[in-house]
């Protein structure tokens, strides 16, 4: 008895231990007045953009700062049901590969282009991780432009990280694979996988993307990269990991090395291989894929070769520098000197020096090599290491005083230091596990800084909770003092993972209004009503139709059989600001159609049974958008009804049933 | 035959002349102002074009029955060109020929173009307020959609606002020139008197 309460005495005071031990409250965490330094007023405008990798749903979402509210999703890789995207036969292209129509993709970067360093605000670069591709997204239009697909690749991670003035967007494999399709045994890794390194010029006016040239490189995994900037430009660096060259359970098997790499390239050096007519030429099938928002078509070109310069053929151009432990963010400073190694495993963190790695390089101070390629003594590159950051760094971002922001994944904070002195100032919780993080320009020359942003794994308890799976977030942080201070927990869509913010004002006034309808180039495109028509080639209906406020004309068509393919061609006539119409056929096995005022998009239908069907205008567009709506009669296979479409004209009520 | 002063003669070309711009900006303005057109739509008249957001309040005016707006539905485009014309030729002849019974003339040829021009003004306006079409979506009893001749009306859910553009602003600077001179000429030759 007696030891009985002992024992539910020590219980009880075990139980307010654990209490008084467990960590403050997350309410705790924010400033007082953090509700009034995001409030952005009903009919105000956000500071900055932020352009938010979606992940899983493939998709880039736009973001206001500081409010956090979520203003538009672009669909990048993912077919979009909402706008049609991947589902209009002017879209569909747009996902093409090698490997047929993909119609999802895990956009898990973005890169704002950049003139001398910093932020020009023309696109936004997106990754898609699983199938290699590279898409450019306007900032004028917020609409993918370009997709390129990357041959050689086996998950296209490393990227789409730009040079200094957008010269190069690029394409690392995160997985090594045995090149050219080859059949070979997957324990054949060490001799048959290789990495690859795609390096693709970007063209200066129109954005245009081209694989210049692929660096063939020793079968391990690329994880992250930047470009070097200001004294650095010319350079780009790369973390690598599984040097071990594991090709099962990597989760310990490359996990055995003190050591990996950040693979440094001078890629003005392979620039100049090239131009001497060096490397070779490999057969490679990969798509590019264009969008012409004069056509308002896509069209996809599936190209068959790629320029290669085996690194282990041209030692000069690529050197190895030992980084701890597996690392992941490789992070390049605003003055392009230091350059941040993230090993997600390590206890410290390095900094390396770009002039060490210029003079270790000239005073050949190296320790070995790998698979031929010099690497270099750790200390002769490094410029100091962050002593005890925290647990499992992941990314750096900068702002424009000097400090650094790395986010921590394993213990869950921002840790902010010096990147001179090395020196750690300040820390705060992330709302959990942070993945990457953004500073407004932070990986330009010229930071915008005020805010961090940081993008999180784990949401837990933050939200009313949704069953199993729950939102993923973002929480804003006010840097401009020199505490980091909580002002803001906002969801996001998909799972973020990079992103960028950049000032409204380089983007906001040149943001499209309409497309102009005298420049629309479609070769179905009813430019007016009159314009307007039903043709039947072979069993293809093509149906030339003009949306504007509130019909559509024609807005009655008979004539079509069962196993026709009917094809709506559908302009949207209107010439004024934010007035879009959607389309949609009852029963058709599609998504529907939005289309912008002056745009032109093609809803694809096989019918399979005969009656009427009624279509409309899907976009609430106007005080009539309800009668914004049509029919279409569909006859049974090999019927003779002639072809027939109007608007507006009203036959006598007896003649049509039956006849 | 009275004379005019030196300094009378040149207000009456700067008069006629500063008329020359009505050739190269727009005379008359119409804004329209709605819950969804914060920006507003406006819509210029020029001496012989109507430019700005005319297919945009065309496209809106078709729910309660209004006409489309066409250039080619105005004839005095394409006679304007010549009145004003005729008004800056007049007004030179004026002052080339230094007749006050001619500055009387041309004073008055000034009032009777700008009332004129509100008169027509008025009456396209009312045709168009009031000449809907039975077939429209919108039929609100007894609700015309007249703009008004000058100043602001609320018409539904539009606010609109009607005045002069800089051209017509230029107009009335013309005419008070003429007038403001003929005033002060008679009072200067009844004082010799």
């Amino acid at each position: 008895m007696k030891n009985k309460i002992l024992i539910g005495t020590a219980g009880i005071l075990a139980a307010f231990s654990i209490y008084s031990c467990k960590p403050k409250a997350p309410e705790d965490a924010t400033t007082g007045d953090a509700a009034s330094r995001v409030y952005v007023a009903p009919g105000k405008y956000d500071e900055f953009y932020n352009l938010v990798s979606g992940g899983f749903n493939g998709q880039l979402s736009v973001y206001g700062i500081p409010s956090g509210r979520l203003i538009k999703i672009l669909p990048v890789f993912s077919v979009f049901p909402e706008n049609g995207y991947g589902y209009s036969e002017e879209t569909k292209p747009m996902l093409n590969t090698s490997h047929g129509f993909v119609p999802w993709d895990d956009l898990h970067h973005v890169a704002i282009s950049t003139t001398k360093g910093e932020h020009d605000g023309r696109w936004v670069f997106a990754n898609g991780n699983n199938t290699p591709r590279v898409a450019r997204i306007s900032l004028s239009s917020f609409r993918t432009e370009e997709i390129l697909e990357i041959p050689n690749s086996g998950g296209n991670h490393s990227s789409p990280f730009i040079t200094e003035n957008t010269e190069y967007v690029i394409a690392g494999t995160r997985f090594s694979i045995p090149m050219g399709n080859k059949d070979v045994p997957i324990s054949s890794y060490k001799e048959n996988f290789k990495g690859s390194i795609s390096f693709i010029k970007v063209d200066s006016s129109s954005g245009r993307m081209n694989i210049a040239f692929q660096l063939r490189t020793p079968g391990f995994n690329f994880d992250l990269s930047r470009a070097g900037k200001g004294p650095s430009h010319g350079w780009f660096f790369f973390s690598c990991y599984n040097t071990e060259q594991a090709y099962t359970l990597l989760e310990v098997n490359a996990s055995q090395k003190d050591k990996d790499f950040i693979m440094a390239v001078n890629w003005k050096k392979a620039e100049e291989y090239i131009a001497q007519g060096k490397g070779t030429i490999e057969k490679a099938n990969y798509a590019h894929n264009v969008y012409d928002d004069k056509k308002h078509s896509a069209t996809s070109t599936i190209l068959n070769e790629v320029k290669v310069l085996d690194i282990t053929q041209f030692p000069d151009i690529v050197y190895f520098i030992p980084c701890p432990k597996s690392p992941h963010g490789t992070d390049v400073d605003p003055t392009g000197e230091y350059i941040v190694g993230s090993g997600k495993l390590a206890a410290t963190m390095p900094v390396f020096s770009f002039t060490k790695i210029q003079n270790a390089i000239a005073n050949k101070e190296f320790e070995g090599d790998f698979s031929g390629i010099p690497v270099i003594k750790y200390e002769a590159a490094l410029h100091g290491e962050v002593k005890k950051p925290g647990l499992g760094p992941l990314h750096t971002e900068f702002d424009e005083k000097g400090n650094a922001y790395t986010s921590m994944f394993v213990s869950s904070e921002i840790v902010k230091w010096n990147v001179k002195t090395l020196e750690i100032l300040d820390r705060v919780p992330t709302y959990y596990s942070i993945g990457h993080l953004s500073v407004p320009g932070g990986p330009t020359k010229k930071p915008h800084g005020k805010y961090v942003i940081a993008y999180n794994k784990i949401t837990k308890d933050r939200y009313l909770p949704t069953g199993p799976e729950l939102t993923q977030s973002a929480q804003l942080y006010d840097i401009s003092g020199d505490k980091m201070q909580l002002l803001l927990d906002f969801p996001t869509t998909g799972e973020p993972h990079y992103a960028e913010a950049i000032p409204a004002s380089l983007i906001q006034a040149k943001s499209l209004k309409i497309y102009k309808i005298e420049e629309n180039e479609h070769p179905y495109a009813a430019k007016g009503e009159g314009q307007t028509k039903v043709e039947r080639k072979g069993n293809e209906v093509h149906i030339s139709m003009t949306a504007i406020r509130s019909h559509l004309t024609p807005d009655n068509i008979e004539g079509v059989n069962v196993g026709d393919d009917v094809f709506f061609h559908v302009t949207n006539i209107e010439q004024d600001w934010d007035v879009p119409h959607g389309f949609a056929v009852k029963g058709a096995n599609n998504a529907e159609i939005l289309i912008m005022p002056g745009e032109t998009q093609t809803f694809k239908w096989k019918p399979l049974s005969s009656g009427v069907f009624p279509f409309y205008c899907t976009d609430f567009c106007s005080a009539l958008h309800q009668e914004m709506s049509g029919y279409i009669r569909v006859s049974p296979a090999g019927s003779k009804t002639p072809l027939k479409f109007s608007t507006g004209k009203v036959e006598n009520q007896e003649s049509g049933a039956g006849k | 035959m009275k004379k005019l002063k030196p300094l009378s003669r040149l207000l009456i070309a700067l008069s006629a002349l500063i008329l020359i711009s009505a050739y190269f900006v727009p005379l008359w303005q119409i804004v329209m102002w709605a819950p969804q057109y914060p920006e507003g739509l406006t819509m210029k008249i020029w001496i012989d074009n109507i430019t700005g957001d005319v297919n945009i309040i065309s496209a809106l005016n078709h729910y309660i029955g209004m006409r489309h707006i066409e250039v080619s539905m105005f004839p005095e485009f394409g006679y304007m060109i010549y009145i004003v014309g005729f008004v800056i030729g007049f007004g030179l002849l004026v002052s080339i020929l230094n007749r006050r019974f001619m500055l009387i003339a041309y004073a008055l040829l000034l009032m009777a173009c700008g009332i004129g021009a509100l008169v027509d003004f008025y009456l396209w306006g009312y045709d168009y307020g009031h000449n809907l079409d039975p077939t429209a979506a919108i039929i609100v009893p007894g609700m015309a959609y007249q703009p008004p001749v000058i100043g602001t009306k609320q018409l539904l859910n539009f606010t609109a606002f009607s005045g002069p553009d800089i051209g017509g602003w230029i107009f009335m600077v013309s005419a008070a020139l003429a007038i403001g001179v003929l005033i002060v000429e008679i009072y200067l030759s009844r004082k010799k008197i």
